[in-house]
């Protein structure tokens, strides 16, 4: 019979610069509906990545795929030095994953909760109580560590998923629209313990929909439309190179927005539509010519990330 | 595909085997966790219910037969109910348990995305299933004796084969939970597969009496071979009758891990 090793999990910080996640030309199909197409993928070691994208674009899927709990039809998936899914269980082993789905258990406490997956994760008998604690803290839980799950606020609870997933204090975090569904206070606190994250040296993968999330929380930026990545740098590099410093904004009836559409494409300039407005990017190099031909009714503003999403994908994002 | 090279930096993770008792273990403090909240109830009905069951057969129905074969009637329902709560205690948990974590709790997913593997989960929920099961079963027995039947050294064998027992039904279960389509397909289950089993085991009237085509059928029903095992156990044992009723129980437990770690694999891993 074999005996549970009471080899410790040892965390070595990986080199510097060093990829944490590779992913090479995956694919992973449903059926008829391909979900990740030849997705490429790296993600460095000590940063935050934002998978960003529109609900449907792959992101979900990707995270799955890195944990094994999908398989990819084709492609190669390294995680942590581990080939997955032939390898997985020592990658899973050194990371930690906070699901989009609230998946803890409601019956037992929040204390209860992190004690399981202490356990499952292999933190050593002699760590264990501390990295409750230590978990507990971090998610300014231990007044509540009592409390069954299900009796904690949305916030609580959501803070719970963050620590149950830190708790072998993991090299790389897999973060799944943390803070989706929630309010903005409650965001904003979440975002201060990712940060915290961050600052510790953990990889952070976080998939969200959400631009502001992306723009406040990650060192790089994956945008990710129909299973593959669509552009990939540093967010105010991405906003310089596809939307420019500025963005002028026009609106009007659909006649107006057209003619504002047309003049701005044959000067060079990309736009964006919304509902009501059309946004001319890279405004600052705007010829006096289109300025005067498109009249002074514009509102001026700084471009953002999400119009580079909104330019590179044709999709809206929140 | 465009480049395959080897690009991570390999973390100090341990070297984990291919099946470890370490998930088996959290999966098991899940579950006394659990059990900390409901172990009263699942006691009363584990005690309550043989002791209904005693008075009904035992009494209404052993009014009407005295006697079958060499023993009391009474001896004979208290000793084949403990192959019915073996059954009930182990076929039901799995099911219902198996289903609600997997479909409505994802407790299930969250296990998997820690260093756990499919077949490591089915087994610490089954063992654990089949370890509460195997003393719970024992209770008609406890009843029985309060209804008159005489203690045995054999009887100490009893949660032996009740959790072995409970162990192949534990599997049956979380082989069910994976196949069906729905919560309310436990229903082709019940009355399909488990209500059967029960009555052509041998529990409240001998398989003899049964058809011929039956008594083969009976032959291929686990819970006959644990029935046959615990009167043995407490009425005398027959060495190479009861290996091979052991050996019975042993195969259909092996076959319904594997057909249960590949259904859950199937359902679990997209």
């Amino acid at each position: 019979m074999a005996v549970q090793r009471t080899e410790t999990i040892s965390i070595q910080r990986a080199t510097e610069g060093a990829a944490a996640i590779s992913l090479r030309g995956v694919v992973k199909r449903f059926g008829k509906l391909t979900a990740v197409d030849g997705l490429d993928l790296d993600v460095p070691n000590g940063i935050c990545l934002g998978l960003l994208g529109p609900n449907g674009a792959g992101k979900s899927t990707t995270m799955k795929l890195l944990t094994a709990q999908a398989i990819a039809d084709e492609g190669a998936i390294e995680v942590l030095g581990f080939a997955v899914p032939r390898e997985s269980k020592r990658a899973r082993a050194s990371m930690g994953v906070v699901p989009q789905q609230d998946n803890l258990d409601e019956e037992l406490t929040a204390r209860e909760n992190l004690e399981v997956f202490a356990h499952l994760y292999r933190v050593p008998r002699k760590d264990r109580e501390a990295a409750v604690e230590d978990a507990l803290e971090l998610a300014h839980l231990t007044d509540r560590q009592r409390t069954k799950a299900g009796d904690l606020s949305g916030g609580m609870r959501r803070r719970l998923l963050i620590a149950r997933g830190l708790v072998h204090r993991p090299a790389l975090v897999l973060l799944d629209e943390p803070t989706v569904g929630l309010d903005p206070q409650v965001r904003a606190e979440l975002w201060g313990l990712i940060d915290g994250l961050r600052s510790r040296g953990t990889t952070v993968l976080m998939s969200t929909h959400y631009i502001e999330e992306a723009e406040r929380l990650a060192d790089d930026c994956a945008l990710m439309s129909h299973g593959k990545v669509a552009a990939r740098g540093a967010p105010a590099e991405l906003i310089a190179e596809h939307a420019g410093e500025r963005v002028v904004e026009h609106y009007g009836p659909p006649e107006r927005l057209e003619a504002v559409e047309r003049l701005a494409h044959a000067a060079g300039l990309p736009t964006r539509r919304t509902g009501t407005s059309v946004s001319v990017l890279k405004a600052e190099t705007m010829p006096h010519s289109l300025i005067d031909d498109l009249g002074p009714d514009g509102v001026r503003r700084a471009a953002n990330l999400e119009d580079v999403f909104v330019v590179l994908t044709g999709e809206r994002v929140e | 595909m465009t480049d395959t090279t080897v690009r991570t930096t390999r973390h100090a993770a341990p070297r984990l085997r291919r099946f470890e008792l370490a998930p088996v273990r959290g999966v098991w403090r899940h579950e006394i966790a659990l059990f900390k909240r409901y172990w009263r109830s699942a006691s009363f009905a584990s005690m309550f219910e043989p002791t209904f069951m005693m008075l009904a057969f035992g009494y209404g129905f052993g009014s009407l037969v005295a006697v079958v074969g060499d023993f009391r009637y009474l001896d004979f329902v208290g000793t084949g109910m403990v192959g019915t709560a073996a059954l009930f205690t182990s076929v039901f948990p799995g099911m219902f348990n198996g289903y609600i974590r997997r479909v409505y709790q994802h407790t299930y997913d969250a296990m998997l995305a820690a260093p756990v593997d499919t077949h490591e989960l089915v087994t610490g929920e089954a063992l654990w299933i089949a370890s509460k099961s195997a003393l719970y079963s024992c209770s008609p027995l406890v009843v029985a004796m309060f209804f008159g039947l005489d203690p045995a050294p054999g009887m100490v064998l009893v949660p032996l084969v009740t959790f072995v027992t409970a162990l192949g039904f534990a599997l049956f279960g979380m082989w069910a939970s994976a196949i069906v389509p729905s919560i309310n397909s436990f229903d082709y289950v019940i009355t399909g597969v488990v209500t059967p089993l029960f009555l052509i085991a041998g529990t409240f009237f001998p398989v003899d009496s049964l058809p011929g085509w039956v008594h083969v059928v009976a032959r291929i029903n686990p819970l006959y071979h644990c029935v046959e095992l615990v009167r043995h156990a407490v009425f005398g044992l027959k060495p190479l009758a009861d290996l091979g009723h052991l050996a019975a129980l042993g195969l259909f437990a092996a076959l319904m891990w594997i057909i249960a770690v590949r259904a859950m694999r199937r359902r679990l891993i997209a």
